[in-house]
């Protein structure tokens, strides 16, 4: 703990750690100090000046965004000197701005708007013709409006110190200053939208968002993202029941406000033309719509002859649904039909480093660990692609807190800029590449390991022994693909466990197909796909009797008997497990008339057949899971509330023969995402899409 | 690309004056020589520069916004500055710049068709005691009236 200092603000008397800023020491106090260039975790500006205060036996006004707090200090923020101040720097930011808030983008939820309407005085005394250029667009994503401009350099910052990427700059000078892009007149960029989101005005817009709704015309749904496992909490802006805008404003959830272009803009997917909005049905000359009633009695029939015929049924299940949708499907194979051929495309291996740290409490690390260790450790994988947020998460640790970074990848990559040391290696072979770190991880209190596919059965096992001959604190993170990768694994959608990682041998179950074998085997009468594409590049040799879960008619929908139109996670409750453990909450935010959620698809086949397997109600499937799941016995007040909870430990993790060359990453980069990806119009439009990792 | 002898030597001894890892302190210096040289400051120049520290080009390209002496365009080989801050402006600065203009036949910013001159309206050079004051390329004239530019402008016009 740093040492405490004493200091008066208006009349007040406050302790703060040294090192404060006064700004902040002001805010413990309950004193709001009007600040547009400050911003929480950049790096100082001093720009905008409106954050100045008086200091007893300082001859000037002060930027109490730059100024540390020191013993004794006096510092007053409401005199009739500092009043005059801020008024004077709202009539200079004013001088050259458009006076239009009814028509700006901005308008209802700009900080310049709020701050002129607080502190402003009612006229300028600036007669001379507002200096104007005109409005530019730098990508599909980001437009920058000039006049609008108050040049407080967060745009610059979060760009450059958030997200390394560095793509925006000032140009010229006093009044014709502006940001500009990295490529002159267009952006090269993450099209993250980083910049549009901090910006306090309406200069930078975003090109879904703009002039498409008031904000206070939508209501906001805070959900979790549906796109890769990092668990991003966003909130949307709906309007009857269409998603407009994705952000995460208030600083909630994991991500504080970070979210990527996936998180921020892909949403497009969801009202995409071609969703799937009634049952089809194969007839000899092609598909015909059906009813939801005759599709599941169709369903229901075929699956009734599958289990009779000694659960000749194989599902393969997606890693975006949600741990209720999961479990309830597995629940529904294997008690209610009997098999135990169940899979998804697993993307690395997590039960691996369960066994071989079984036992152990605080193995995995959590998102908050990544801005706290001391030390990172990053093997085979492209963070800044692949995990957009635990890159953002190290990096934001390595300013605050000068973590150690280390990286040991096959290609150049965006965490080298930050990185202590960097190795190339071929996939595989990173761990005989570790050594040559030994002396200096040695050094360090604590580490996080995160570790890509390349890493696997015996490779996992190895890498904890040669972690724990360091005789540090290590934690690990597995990194997965996909927003609910995690929650598949622990929901036990694998052939070869239950869930919470529990020995099949508890249900006499043998080891199932895994998705690639049910694709080849005989034995299956029917397969069962729920929001899965392993058809994508394949075709099946022998046609098993095929029913589909989907949102759209992928190459596997296509090759469907049935196909059934299913909800995306953004219309949907439910929960998601992100790839650091940490459980959240789902809310329904759009809504697509005719597609049914897959667990309510479920619950009427289940309904159908006449199983009795319980509640198909995500809340009370919650319950259930919280009950009987290892690692889920979690605070479900909190998780309801939108927190996110670290789930784990696991205490009673099977013995698995891992099936080592069948997890592999889709290895998407910052643009695709899956069949889901190629559906979003803002997702295919970028210049920089598809993009390719290992580029630096 | 390549400079001359001279300033490739200049160059080197500019960048080893500073601190590994801070090279790019040399930029301002180096863009200054270079137009110096080449005339002004094309894509290639930025480009080349930009490599040799290590800065990306948007980089460069905010500092060379930023100083007025810094030109991407090309100028005339006499580079006029009439300074019209408020010394020289009181002493008849405005006038000048007017005649000037008429002289030259362009405006600020622009260049005589023979390329021989440029003419820029500058902020206060330094120079207030002897206003009004110009500069032209490096050097200073000072108490200017129409006749002495007139003169200055017959001369370099002749000039090699
Ligand atoms: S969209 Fe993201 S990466 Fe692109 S300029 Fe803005 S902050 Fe930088
Ligand atoms: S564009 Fe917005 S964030 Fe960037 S400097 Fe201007 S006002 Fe600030
Ligand atoms: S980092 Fe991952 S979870 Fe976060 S917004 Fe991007 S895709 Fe979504
Ligand atoms: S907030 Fe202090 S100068 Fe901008
Ligand atoms: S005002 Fe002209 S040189 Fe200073």
């Amino acid at each position: 703990m740093s040492k405490l200092v004493t200091l008066t603000i208006d009349g007040k008397q406050i302790q703060v750690p040294a090192g404060t800023l006064v700004i902040n020491a002001a805010k413990q106090a309950g004193i709001e100090i009007p600040s547009f260039c400050y911003y929480d975790g950049l790096s100082l500006q001093g720009a905008c000046r409106m954050c100045l205060v008086e200091v007893e036996r300082v001859p000037k006004l002060m930027t109490a965004c730059t100024l540390p707090v020191a013993e004794g200090m006096v510092v007053r923020t409401n005199t009739p000197q500092v009043i005059e101040a801020r008024k004077a720097m709202l009539e200079f930011l004013l001088t050259n701005h458009p006076l239009d808030c009814p028509v700006c983008d901005k308008g209802g939820e700009c900080e310049l708007q709020d701050m002129a309407f607080r502190y402003g005085a009612g006229e300028g005394r600036f007669v001379e013709f507002k200096y104007h250029v005109p409005e530019k667009q730098w990508s599909p994503v980001v437009y920058y409006d000039a006049p609008r401009c108050i040049l407080c350099y967060r745009c610059v910052r979060i760009c450059d110190e958030g997200l390394g990427v560095n793509a925006l700059g000032v140009v010229n000078r006093g009044v014709r200053s502006e940001i500009a892009p990295n490529r002159g007149d267009h952006l090269e960029c993450d099209e993250c939208g980083m910049c549009i989101d901090i910006c306090p005005v309406g200069a930078l817009t975003s090109g879904t968002y703009r002039y498409q709704t008031r904000p206070w015309e939508m209501s906001h749904v805070g959900t979790i993202c549906t796109f890769c496992a990092d668990g991003c909490k966003t909130t949307l802006g709906v309007r009857n029941g269409i998603i407009i805008r994705a952000n995460n404003r208030d600083r909630s959830g994991i991500n504080d406000e970070f979210l990527c272009i996936k998180g921020r803009f892909a949403f497009d997917f969801v009202h995409h033309p071609e969703r799937l909005t009634r049952p089809l049905i194969r007839t000899l000359s092609g598909f015909r719509e059906a009813s939801w009633a005759e599709a599941i009695e169709l369903v229901a029939e075929r699956f009734e002859q599958a289990r009779q015929q000694g659960g000749r049924i194989g599902l393969i299940g997606s890693t975006r649904t949600t741990n209720e949708e999961n479990y309830f499907l597995q629940k529904l194979l294997r008690q209610g039909l009997g098999s135990n051929h169940i899979d998804h495309r697993q993307s690395g291996d997590l039960v691996s480093l369960l066994m071989a740290t079984r036992g152990r409490e605080g193995a995995l690390a959590t998102t908050a660990d990544l801005y706290h260790a001391s030390g990172i450790l990053i093997l085979g994988a492209d963070l800044s692609q692949q995990h957009p947020l635990l890159a953002f998460q190290i990096r934001a640790n390595y300013r605050h807190h000068r973590a150690r970074v280390y990286v040991v990848t096959r290609g150049p990559v965006r965490e080298d800029q930050i990185a202590a040391r960097s190795l190339r290696v071929a996939p595989g072979q990173e761990l005989e590449a570790l050594e040559s770190l030994r002396t200096e991880l040695q050094g360090l209190p604590d580490l996080v390991v995160l570790y890509g596919d390349s890493i696997k059965g015996s490779a996992v096992a190895r890498l904890v022994q040669w972690c724990d001959s360091l005789a540090i604190a290590v934690r690990y993170v597995c990194l997965l693909d996909d927003a609910n990768s995690r929650g598949a694994l622990d929901m036990g959608l694998v052939p070869d466990w239950l869930p919470g990682y529990r020995s099949l041998d508890q249900m006499n179950l043998q080891p199932g197909l895994c998705w690639e074998e049910m694709l080849e085997s005989e034995e299956l009468e029917v397969l069962w796909v729920v929001g899965a594409n392993p058809l994508r590049r394949r075709h099946l040799k022998r046609r098993p009797w095929l029913v589909v879960q989907e949102l759209f008619l992928t190459e596997t929908a296509q090759q469907a008997d049935v196909v059934l139109p299913a909800a995306s996670a953004y219309e949907k409750r439910g929960t998601f497990t992100s790839v650091c453990g940490e459980l959240q909450q789902l809310q329904p935010a759009a809504q697509v008339p005719g597609a049914k959620t897959d667990l309510e698809i479920a619950s009427l086949i289940a309904l159908q057949l006449g199983l009795e397997l319980g509640p198909a109600d995500p809340d009370e499937l919650l319950g259930e899971i919280h009950r009987t799941v290892d690692g889920y016995n979690v605070d479900l007040p909190l998780v309801a509330a939108g927190a996110a909870v670290p789930t784990g430990p696991y205490p009673d993790v099977a013995a698995v023969a891992v099936r080592v060359d069948k997890i592999r990453s889709r290895e998407d980069t910052l643009f695709t995402a899956g069949s889901l990806g190629q559906r979003s119009q803002v997702l295919t439009s970028v210049r920089e899409a598809p993009g390719s990792l290992y580029r630096g | 690309m390549r400079f001359s002898e001279q300033l490739e030597a200049k160059f080197n001894q500019l960048i080893s004056a500073f601190p590994p890892g801070r090279e790019r302190a040399a930029l301002v210096p180096m863009l200054l020589y270079a137009q110096d040289e080449v005339g002004h400051l094309t894509p290639e120049v930025i480009q080349e520069i930009a490599g040799r520290l290590r800065v990306p080009v948007h980089e460069v390209d905010e500092v060379v916004s930023y100083y007025s002496m810094l030109t991407r365009k090309p100028r005339g080989r006499y580079h006029i500055q009439i300074c019209t801050n408020i010394s020289c402006m009181l002493l008849g600065a405005e006038q000048l710049l007017e005649h000037a203009k008429q002289r030259l036949g362009i405006d600020c910013g622009e260049v005589t068709p023979d390329g021989r001159f440029s003419l820029e309206e500058v902020e206060c050079i330094g120079a207030c005691c002897w206003g009004p004051a110009i500069q032209v390329n490096y050097d200073y004239h000072h108490w200017m009236t129409p006749e002495k530019l007139d003169r200055l402008l017959e001369e370099l016009r002749k000039a090699q």
